[in-house]
């Protein structure tokens, strides 16, 4: 117990949401492991993006989102109105569903993070673009056109261009909102890759419409539907032996 | 197979024709502007037409048309030497024509005063001088060169004086502020500024005197004209401006004098009440008031527009201030002209006068029309423009760009000022092509607030504090307005018109030509933004 407690990076109790009367997210309680790739699956609108980015607290930018409940990130909470959202969002990092590079220089992109920061130091940003871009597995497409726009690279590069831009920070969680759903499938395959890399070093929390991603990445996978988390549990058991109805309906395709 | 009007091929026509018919309409305004305004300054020949009524008259053709009356053609001539004649345009009915010539000897002067003269030189008189030309023409030629020698010369010392003038005008001023402080009329300090100023004054006459002995009979200095009705005129040299035998000039002479024309347009002053000589103060007037006017409405509309799309909620209120922006664009700009003297001139400029220049009242300093009020009520005019382009450019931007940038730990105004603002440049940019479009031609308000019809000094200058935002100053699109229909002979100032017009629109052009070059080029850094 107190193994798994320690263990235990991000928990959820009792969280609900609203959208002004819509109840998106109904008395949450989950809890994720450090160095896993915890997948959250369900139908559209099943609330997984909105609990996703309760992490990183970019429903904040929703006027009127309502949040009760309790996040822990490292025990300390989440939705505290004095927490440091600023610092918060460093340690939990973001990637889209659409790439979203900035409309800058591969390099500046990758160090938008730190500048912002305050770092400024060439040695270290050439070390973190270096460190960042390798990690994300780019390095070698990039490495010679680092000053070139981000804007002109492929999907998949620039889905990876953001990834890596997310590790610069050296974060400890990644948010991933269906960073695949663009994306064809060879540059599917790689971000795949990545995420099985990335795992030993920091935390991966993925959402995914694609069912056979989730299994393939994932070590723990959390069902949602309409708003309430179903069922949680290791990969294995949740497709191959689902305690709910529900979850195994969802999964064999018989709805969603 | 379908009617041909439900192929929307018809739609698709139509939308064509509308966009030629604007281009029709545009190259057209453009082309009578050119047509008329470039031609202005060619050397046109003066052409003798000898008439059954045994007189002569000597002039340039500016029009040929069918007489209304009795349906013959006619011609118009522009005969010039408006002192002699009293007007400068006579018709001629070409029946009654017995003869045209074009003589090589036919003299064109452009005077300081009357405008042209059309003759022919008879003879130079100057007193004191050895001309060793044979012919008057050479002469003339010779004769012209000393005098502008002179000229040249006392330029120097003309500036000086007004150097000198500059001077003892501040000093009266301190003076005037003493004596309003309420200091005895013989305080030191008075009486210390009064005998500096009048040290200036003898200077200033000093240099009077010596200006005045280097031109010393350079006014005897007269050239003899016959015009073409047979009368003898003497013309003083220092009254001419420029003169040529258009008759007798090569192609490439006639070059010469056109780019020499074109340069005094440029830089020269205006005379004659505007309808002669150059258009530099206004041309200069015009620029400098669209810049001042930029760098108040560029900032101010882009962080109001900021503040609107980013910071405001968006509820009632911010929808009734967008409303209310939105509709200020489309307010009567007279309507600004009379806010801006009732609030800038004798509000704000009134305040200025009471706080800083009260000695100098009830003569205003910055309580009446100059190029600071004349550019702030532009730029209340145009600022709804670039509040409208910024946040058009700022909505425009993706959502996943400003999420982005919030989820690497960057606060709003870092994404502000790192992100959305070099993206939004683009249509930043736009707005301030269109809001400097429309303050250069905008004439309305601004002969309420500052625009006059001969400024004295510009309001740049070498003497400190170099801008002088009180000064009132000249502006193009005025110009248009009081030479084609305010001046005195509206008939010989039409050609200034279409110049004036024409140079306007190529300032206008230029402005905006560089605007866009700049704009495309940050299209390329910056391609997601599609305003």
């Amino acid at each position: 117990m107190e193994q798994a407690a320690n263990k235990t990076i991000l928990s959820v109790s009792d969280l609900n949401l609203h959208y002004g009367q819509a109840h998106a997210l109904k008395n949450i309680n989950l809890d994720m492991a450090r160095h896993q790739v915890t997948a959250f699956i369900g139908p559209s609108g099943c609330g997984k993006s909105t609990l996703l980015r309760c992490f990183n607290r970019m429903n904040d930018l929703v006027e009127s989102a309502k949040i009760d409940g309790s996040i822990r990130f490292n025990d300390a909470e989440i939705n505290d109105s004095s927490t440091d959202v600023i610092s918060l969002r460093r340690k939990i990092g973001m990637v889209f569903q659409q790439s979203n590079p900035f409309p800058k220089s591969i390099y500046e992109n990758i160090v938008y993070g730190l500048r912002i920061a305050g770092v400024n130091d060439k040695a270290t940003l050439d070390e973190a673009v270096e460190r960042s871009l390798k990690s994300a597995a780019i390095w070698n497409e990039v490495k010679d056109r680092l000053n070139d726009s981000a804007l002109g690279l492929s999907g998949g590069q620039a889905q990876r261009i953001c990834i890596a831009r997310a590790i610069a920070v050296n974060p400890e969680i990644i948010l991933m909102d269906e960073p695949c759903s663009a994306l064809d499938p060879i540059s599917t395959l790689k971000i795949e890759e990545l995420i099985e890399e990335l795992k030993s070093k920091y935390t991966i929390v993925i959402v995914t419409h694609n069912m056979q991603q989730a299994a393939r990445v994932s070590d723990v996978t959390a069902f949602f539907y309409l708003g309430e988390l179903i069922e949680a549990g290791g990969t294995r058991k949740i497709f191959t032996n689902p305690e709910k109805k529900q979850t195994e309906d969802y999964i064999t395709g018989r709805f969603g | 197979m379908k009617p041909f009007w439900k192929t929307g091929e018809p739609y698709v026509l139509a939308t064509g024709a509308a966009l030629a018919i604007i281009l029709v309409m545009s190259l057209a305004l453009v082309g009578v502007v050119m047509t008329n305004g470039l031609g202005y300054f060619w050397p046109r020949a003066l052409v003798k037409f000898e008439l059954k009524d045994g007189s002569v008259a000597l002039g340039q053709i500016t029009q040929q048309e069918k007489n209304p009356t009795n349906g013959d053609r006619r011609i118009q001539l522009k005969i010039a030497n408006r002192d002699v004649f009293g007007q400068d345009f006579r018709w001629i009915d070409e029946k009654d024509i017995t003869a045209r010539s074009l003589p090589a000897d036919a003299v064109l002067l452009e005077r300081r005063e009357h405008g042209n003269f059309f003759g022919f030189l008879t003879g130079v008189t100057a007193e004191g001088m050895t001309l060793t030309g044979a012919a008057p023409y050479d002469k003339l030629l010779q004769a012209r060169k000393l005098v502008s020698g002179k000229l040249d010369a006392t330029r120097t010392i003309k500036q000086q004086m007004s150097n000198l003038n500059n001077s003892a005008e501040s000093l009266r001023l301190k003076v005037q502020k003493l004596e309003y402080d309420g200091k005895e009329k013989n305080a030191a300090s008075i009486t210390e500024l009064t005998s500096a100023r009048e040290k200036l004054m003898a200077e200033f006459s000093k240099l009077n005197e010596q200006a005045t002995a280097t031109l010393a009979g350079i006014g005897t200095i007269t050239a003899q004209l016959s015009d073409s009705a047979g009368g003898s005129k003497d013309i003083s040299l220092t009254e001419i401006v420029a003169l040529q035998r258009p008759n007798s000039m090569s192609f490439f002479a006639k070059c010469g004098a056109y780019l020499e024309r074109v340069r005094e347009l440029l830089w020269d002053d205006p005379r004659e009440s505007n309808t002669e000589g150059g258009l530099f103060p206004a041309i200069f007037g015009t620029v400098m008031m669209v810049l001042l006017m930029s760098v108040f409405s560029l900032p101010f509309g882009v962080i109001a527009a900021i503040y609107l799309r980013e910071y405001a909620r968006d509820g009632l209120v911010t929808r009734m201030v967008r409303i209310a922006v939105n509709n200020l664009a489309g307010v009567p700009s007279i309507v600004y002209g009379v806010f801006g003297l009732g609030f800038f001139v004798y509000g704000v400029g009134g305040s200025l006068d009471k706080l800083f220049f009260p000695e100098r009242l009830p003569t205003p300093t910055f309580g009446t029309g100059g190029i600071l009020w004349s550019s702030l009520t532009l730029a209340l005019l145009t600022v709804p423009v670039v509040i409208v382009a910024t946040e058009e450019s700022l909505a425009s931007i993706p959502k996943g760009i400003r999420e982005g940038s919030l989820a690497l730990g960057a606060t709003k105004f870092q994404t502000l000022t790192k992100i959305l603002l070099p993206m939004a440049t683009p249509g930043i940019m736009t707005g301030l092509i269109l809001s400097m479009a429309r303050a250069a031609g905008e004439v309305a308000p601004l002969m309420i607030v500052g625009v006059v019809k001969l400024a004295p000094t510009l309001p740049f200058d070498s003497n400190f504090p170099f801008f002088h935002m009180d000064r009132k100053f000249m502006h193009l699109g005025f110009h248009i307005y009081d030479v084609g229909f305010q001046s005195p002979n509206v008939e010989a100032a039409k050609p200034m018109v279409f110049v004036t017009t024409m140079l306007l629109l190529a300032i206008v052009i230029v402005a905006s030509s560089t605007a866009i070059y700049l704009r495309t080029r940050m299209r390329g850094k910056y391609t997601t933004s599609t305003f």
